[in-house]
């Protein structure tokens, strides 16, 4: 479903070149729960914005279930991450001054979706927030935060979610009750989930394990959960 | 996104910051408000001249001395030097002009009228019968100056309604004395009074006037003729027929009075009532233009808070463009977040603006500020003019800070805490 073939990003900063992806190539199917790891500078989080079209590649391919996406418009990187990814971020990443219901409600007003209050409720009861609907960020406990992030990833139905560093602002047993959460989605929900993370217990989450390190691709577990291999095409009439 | 969801998320944005929200209206109120308030002003001023004019009469042609044949004295001190004289009067009405309906001359002079131990300053006219009619004075008791009194040296005199208010109170003024002193008091004479005038509203004059026959005054006063015998005059008023050319009219009258006077240059001016009011009206407009202008500057202040505000709340609100651009906001989608936002508070701003504006213009009509009385004319085209510049410059100072969100990088702002 995912296909990255030879991408290369190099950052400038001041006169030194930082190739922070020097020819990364990696596939990852439908289903897969795969950690990324490596240290700070590793390229796992630049990685991660590509993948999520929040970044592009300055070379190499990018097939997003089969469709070269590495040289779409910006407005069409916008349109295609909104329904094709969902993003957990380690901050947390919620507005302030909205309900947890609003803010799952976030991506949809984005996609013009209609219903937008029932999906959203619906994400939150996934997560186990039904009881938290009304509350703002500052009424909910940093674990109750994340998992209200996590609706909001899921309330679109991506293809893929994106989790940077999702325990990295949390205690270990509260980041263990979200890795579960995780796994969950995983394995009874056939959610296929990236993780960013530099630490081995929640790498150990995931099924497969990607450690890189200065931009290139040094160990793969390989998928090993039975992913389902046949990537099913992206529904473009929805836009 | 839909226009309802950016209006809402506008919405929630400007309530958020309630009091930066409310200040940053301030500008914007005042200038919308002031635009109103000022151009009523103007057009009210523009209203009062108008009307005052039109009040002397109706399809008038006034005929002055010339300013170079005039002293700067004024007064009577001008009946020295007019060449305006009351046979001219008599040539323009004898000359045939199936458009001049009536001719009257005057002279105008500073009095002080005297009735018992009451006292008045008052401007006296010297004139004859016809004036009510050509100037459209009602008679609200007795009679004005008849025909008879034309050629009699009578003296008589008709009271304007503050004159005789102040004279004789609840008295009925008919058939008593009345003295108007002249030259500064040196000549006091007694007049009967034989008629008073129906109160004029607005600032007309002819409330604080006192009219009496010009043959009265001339018999008295030998220097109001001239060498050759003609009664001296400072106005003549000719009334044409409605609908008639008056600029035709006034360069037959005009070619008349060069004729009489043997000159090629005109030692008068001649105005029909119309130049007046475009004079009137050109000076309110100019008017009305100043105090807009100024108006309109404090708008554009208005608006440039509107702009400084948007930037602010743009930079403030980077984490949230972040979070927004990665759940799938394009960056139209951005845009159109905070032109709205602009849009919104302007538009707020400018109704409230229309709101106080009109307020305020209502609240000084007829006010006395010192001795004039404010008069506002509340335009439609003000309102229309102040609230599309306030929504339009709400409109421009959303989109640059719009634009500056839109390169904002997603993934710097997301690591923005």
């Amino acid at each position: 479903m995912i296909r990255l073939d030879g991408v290369r990003k190099t950052f400038t900063a001041g006169e030194t070149k930082i190739h922070a992806l020097d020819g990364v190539s990696l596939e990852i199917d439908r289903g897969e729960f795969v950690a990324i790891m490596g240290q700070s500078g590793s390229g796992k989080s630049t990685m991660m914005n590509i993948i999520g079209l929040l970044d592009r590649p300055d070379e190499g391919a990018y097939l997003l279930s089969g469709r070269n996406v590495a040289s779409l418009s910006e407005h069409a990187r916008a349109r295609l991450r909104g329904k094709a990814f969902g993003f957990v971020f380690q901050s947390y990443s919620l507005l302030p001054r909205m309900s947890a219901l609003e803010q799952v409600e976030l991506p949809l007003i984005y996609q013009g979706v209609r219903d937008r209050r029932r999906r959203a409720a619906e994400a939150l009861v996934r997560v186990g927030l039904a009881e938290r609907i009304g509350h703002r960020p500052t009424q909910l406990s940093g674990g109750e935060q994340q998992r209200v992030a996590i609706a909001r990833s899921l309330v679109v139905d991506p293809l893929v979610v994106l989790a940077d560093e999702p325990t990295g602002a949390l205690d270990t047993a509260t980041g263990h009750e979200v890795m579960t959460l995780l796994s969950d989605l995983v394995d009874q929900h056939g959610m296929t989930i990236i993780l960013v993370t530099h630490e081995p217990e929640v790498a150990a989450f995931a099924h497969r394990t990607v450690r890189m390190r200065d931009g290139q691709i040094i160990e793969d577990t390989g998928a090993s959960n039975g992913a389902i291999a046949r990537s099913a095409p992206i529904d473009e009439s929805a836009s | 996104m839909s226009v309802l969801d950016a209006l809402r998320i506008a919405v929630r944005a400007i309530v958020a910051n309630r009091l930066r929200s409310l200040l940053t209206l301030l500008g914007l109120v005042i200038g919308v408000s002031s635009v109103i308030a000022l151009i009523a002003v103007g057009q009210g001023t523009q209203k009062g001249v108008s009307d005052q004019i039109r009040g002397l009469g109706t399809d008038l042609i006034f005929i002055e001395p010339s300013a170079a044949a005039t002293t700067q004295a004024g007064g009577t001190a001008s009946l020295i030097t007019t060449t305006l004289t009351q046979a001219d009067a008599h040539a323009i009405a004898a000359n045939g002009n199936p458009a001049i309906t009536a001719v009257t001359a005057h002279i105008t002079g500073d009095t002080q009228a005297i009735a018992g131990t009451e006292n008045v300053g008052a401007e006296s006219v010297f004139t004859t019968s016809n004036y009510a009619e050509v100037r459209d004075l009602e008679v609200a008791a007795g009679s004005f100056i008849a025909p008879q009194h034309d050629d009699a040296g009578s003296l008589v005199a008709v009271l304007g309604s503050r004159v005789a208010e102040t004279l004789y109170g609840g008295i009925d003024p008919i058939g008593q004395e009345v003295r108007l002193s002249f030259l500064a008091g040196r000549v006091v004479f007694g007049f009967t009074v034989i008629g008073v005038l129906e109160e004029i509203g607005g600032a007309a004059d002819a409330n604080d006037q006192v009219f009496v026959p010009i043959t009265g005054l001339a018999n008295r006063f030998r220097f109001l003729y001239t060498p050759t015998g003609d009664l001296r005059v400072t106005q003549i008023d000719v009334q044409t027929t409605p609908g008639a050319d008056t600029e035709e009219v006034k360069q037959q009258v005009t070619d008349l009075l060069l004729f009489r006077h043997n000159r090629s240059d005109p030692d008068f001016t001649i105005e029909s009532q119309d130049d007046l009011l475009d004079a009137a009206s050109e000076v309110a407009n100019t008017l009305s233009i100043l105090l807009g202008s100024i108006a309109g500057i404090s708008l554009l202040v208005g608006g440039i808070g509107v702009m400084n505000i948007m930037l602010v709340s743009v930079t403030e609100r980077t984490r949230e463009i972040g979070i927004r651009r990665a759940v799938g906001a394009t960056g139209a989608d951005i845009v159109n977040q905070f032109v709205t936002e602009a849009l919104a508070l302007s538009v707020f701003g400018g109704v409230l603006g229309i709101v106080i504006g009109v307020v305020a213009s209502l609240l000084v009509d007829g006010q006395t500020v010192g001795d004039q009385e404010m008069t506002t004319v509340i335009q439609a085209w003000s309102i229309a003019a102040a609230f599309g510049v306030a929504a339009g410059i709400g409109l421009l100072s959303g989109l640059y800070p719009a634009w500056r969100a839109t390169v904002i990088d997603p993934i710097a702002a997301l690591r923005n805490e």
